[in-house]
């Protein structure tokens, strides 16, 4: 009985030698799952192991939901991945955890970083070191859908380029039943969905303000310019009734539905909104104000690299997030996901800017900020709330300001403890 | 093995186990059997709810190792007002949905018990929400609450002209919409046991009664409640429980803004998800979680208690 025993494991450990034998490294790769984005990664996995036989990359995923739990038990248990995909605004979380590791100036020169990638990448920066590089950038736009456009008497080849303007054909687009009751949404309003982040980055902006401080550590819309963003933003439900907030439950599915004229959102909704056959729908700038000042928010998935990658390791994950930050990564990316290459040159040619599709999130990213969340989910409740006390409780939009101000203030407050 | 064990040590082992009466030996045996589940509920159940305790004393928040805050977190949580807010969400479940639920499902089981005509499909009918996934349920709920276009309720009272309700994005009705559902889910399970509770009542007890010339109101009051008081027990204590403990309905049906505008619908366990899930603050969270075991606790207690047999 023991001889057998003794037998089998004797076996069990042969095996595994010799598949360590046969493999010289191999490192694991963590994002979380998305069809579109496994594909690409798949991709890019296939040609980095051609072009380095020695290297191996395993892609494990997990659910949206859970990736970022299944990130920091991971690293409690000692077992991170050796280059993980990250937003940028958990960095602040993922660094003071110790779960990432700074990426090496000779391997990642900073001047060559700053030089080729948009601005924003700046976000993935802490102190003097980098602790990620993105593929893909996404930015924000004004989809509309011309059929809706066409039987309002408006021109779907002339969608709306101010606020004035998207006020106006929201009003043309807007249908009501008898009892007044809104059928049909002239703009959608979700702020659980982009809205957010327009209220934030872009209105506040418009109306002469800025939502924080250069930092990001200090809340300053309260000052100036969110006020007049809110009223802007919840009149349309109130004043021109021309949306509705949970309105087909979300607002990409109430365009998606065909029934929303308009509605701000990124570039990852492009895959699903592809899929529409009721429709034509185009894309535009988010609107300018008077002034002609405009906006965006951008963002991104970054990859890093893991703390606990050493030596051998450490050298095949520099090697594999090289290859998937480089100009050819992020036009497979460009092909399979649809967003947009992180590198100027790949990002800027003169097919993607014709795109017309493309071309309003592409120039975006010129005038686009990157909010420096600690909290994202947190700090966009409080966005959420802030237009329910004004659009369910009657609060005056200053008042609501006022409270939202002081309550994200102390989310950063105890982030920065 | 079996035979080598026996060869090796039957003498020894053999005399101190004969010694043994047939009785010792079967509570042997229920204890040998019984240690393999407690020692795993031990380790996977108790264990973790004593170290709960130990982290609502501390900061930890999973990455940064753990530091001895004292009472730091049960202060914070006095002085959150969204915690009595949640508190006052969690009780108002809790305070109108267990008794709703109770008479409801005692009324239909009371009646549903004279039923001869289908009894058996009326009785599936009201079964079937409780065998259907709780998440499901509330999506399909979170749809019928919506807007014109789309919601099934509004649809109907649009065509009879009376307003709309917003439902589930409202401050005020969001509880009680997502309670009818909590309610109806739940009815199926209550019922069945009622009617298992009325048909334990020997009809002896009935056909005396009415020999003595009681009426059916006065039956209903000296005879079947007082003696279906142990299944009103359990179910008070049972239907109680699930609603401090409501989650997934409330989760599912308001998962783009997770317990309704304002936190109008959010309950204990939402919070202390959010707070150990999207905010990683396990020591809040722990805290929470004690204050609700606490709660749990002394409900169960009283309830027992209050409705304890004299």
């Amino acid at each position: 009985m023991r001889n057998r025993f003794m037998l089998a494991g004797l076996a069990a450990g042969i095996s595994l030698l010799t598949l360590g034998a046969a493999q010289a490294v191999e490192i694991e790769y963590w994002q979380y799952a998305y069809e579109t984005r496994v594909t690409a990664m798949d991709q890019l996995i296939a040609n980095f192991e051609k072009a380095n036989p020695d290297i191996t990359v395993k892609q494990t995923t997990f659910p949206y939901d859970d990736y970022q739990t299944r990130v920091i038990a991971a690293k409690a248990a000692g077992q991170g991945p050796d280059v993980l995909q990250l937003f940028y605004g958990w960095l602040d979380k993922f660094q003071s955890g110790g779960v990432l590791q700074p990426l090496s100036p000779t391997a990642f020169p900073h001047d060559a970083i700053e030089a080729d990638f948009f601005p924003i990448v700046t976000a993935m920066k802490r102190g003097d070191d980098y602790y990620g590089l993105p593929t893909a950038v996404r930015s924000l736009a004004l989809f509309y859908n011309k059929k809706l456009f066409e039987e309002a008497g408006l021109d779907p080849s002339k969608p709306p380029q101010t606020l004035d303007e998207l006020v106006a054909a929201a009003v043309a687009t807007a249908k009501h039943d008898a009892a007044g009751n809104l059928i049909s949404e002239g703009i959608t309003m979700d702020m659980a969905g982009q809205d957010h982040q327009w209220w934030r980055e872009v209105l506040t902006r418009q109306f002469g303000g800025v939502p924080y401080s250069d930092d990001y550590r200090t809340v300053k819309y309260g000052e100036k310019g969110g006020v007049e963003a809110l009223k802007f933003y919840t009149d349309l439900q109130t004043e021109q009734k021309v949306g509705q907030t949970g309105f087909m439950d979300e607002g990409q599915a109430a365009f998606r539905g065909g029934m929303a004229a308009m509605t701000i959102d990124g570039t990852f909704r492009l895959g699903s909104f592809k899929t529409i056959d009721q429709f034509e729908w185009g894309v535009t700038e988010l609107p300018a104000n008077a002034d002609g000042t405009r906006s965006n928010y951008a963002s991104y998935f970054a990859n890093g690299i893991g703390a606990s990658a050493q030596g051998e390791e450490l050298a095949a994950a520099e090697k594999f997030l090289a290859y998937v930050s480089s100009p050819e990564a992020m036009q497979i990316w460009l092909d399979v996901v649809g967003e947009l290459p992180a590198r100027k040159s790949a990002a800027l040619t003169e097919k993607n800017l014709a795109d017309p599709i493309l071309s309003p999130f592409l120039k975006a990213l010129d005038y686009a900020h990157t909010t420096q969340f600690v909290d994202e989910a947190g700090q966009r409740q409080v966005a959420i709330d802030m237009a329910n006390r004004v659009l369910l409780e009657g609060q005056s939009p200053a008042d609501s300001v006022a409270e939202a101000a002081t309550a994200e203030q102390a989310i950063i407050d105890a982030a920065a403890k | 093995m079996a035979q080598g064990a026996i060869t090796d040590d039957t003498v020894p082992r053999g005399r101190a186990w004969d010694r043994f009466s047939i009785r010792t030996k079967r509570v042997i045996w229920a204890w040998a059997f019984l240690a393999l589940p407690i020692i795993f509920y031990g380790w996977i159940r108790f264990y973790p709810t004593f170290q709960a305790f130990w982290i609502s004393f501390t900061d930890w928040d999973i990455l940064k190792p753990a530091q001895f805050v004292g009472l730091e977190n049960y202060d914070k949580l006095v002085h959150d007002p969204q915690f009595w807010k949640v508190f006052r969400n969690t009780f108002t479940y809790l305070i109108v949905g267990t008794p709703i639920s109770l008479v409801i499902a005692f009324l239909v089981a009371y009646y549903l018990d004279r039923v001869r005509f289908m009894h058996g499909f009326i009785r599936a009918l009201y079964f079937l929400p409780f065998l259907t996934t709780a998440a499901a349920l509330a999506w399909v709920w979170r749809w019928i609450y919506q807007p014109v276009p789309v919601g099934l309720i509004n649809g109907l009272l649009s065509q009879f002209g009376i307003p709309q309700q917003p439902f589930l994005k409202s401050t005020t009705q969001g509880l009680p919409a997502i309670m009818v559902t909590a309610i109806w889910a739940g009815l199926g399970f209550q019922v069945i046991i009622f009617l298992a509770g009325l048909r334990a009542i020997p009809s002896t007890y009935y056909e005396a009664a009415r020999i003595d010339g009681l009426g059916e109101g006065a039956i209903l009051r000296k005879i079947t409640l007082p003696l279906l008081k142990p299944t009103t027990v359990f179910l008070v204590v049972f239907s109680s429980i699930g609603f401090l403990r409501i989650f997934d309905s409330v989760y599912n049906m308001t998962s783009n803004d997770p317990g309704g505008p304002l936190g109008s619908t959010k309950p204990i366990v939402l919070m202390i998800y959010q707070t150990a899930f999207s905010s990683f603050d396990m020591g809040y969270a722990a805290a929470q979680t004690v204050v609700l075991f606490t709660i749990l606790l002394i409900v169960s207690l009283l309830q027992l208690f209050v409705l304890r047999n004299r």
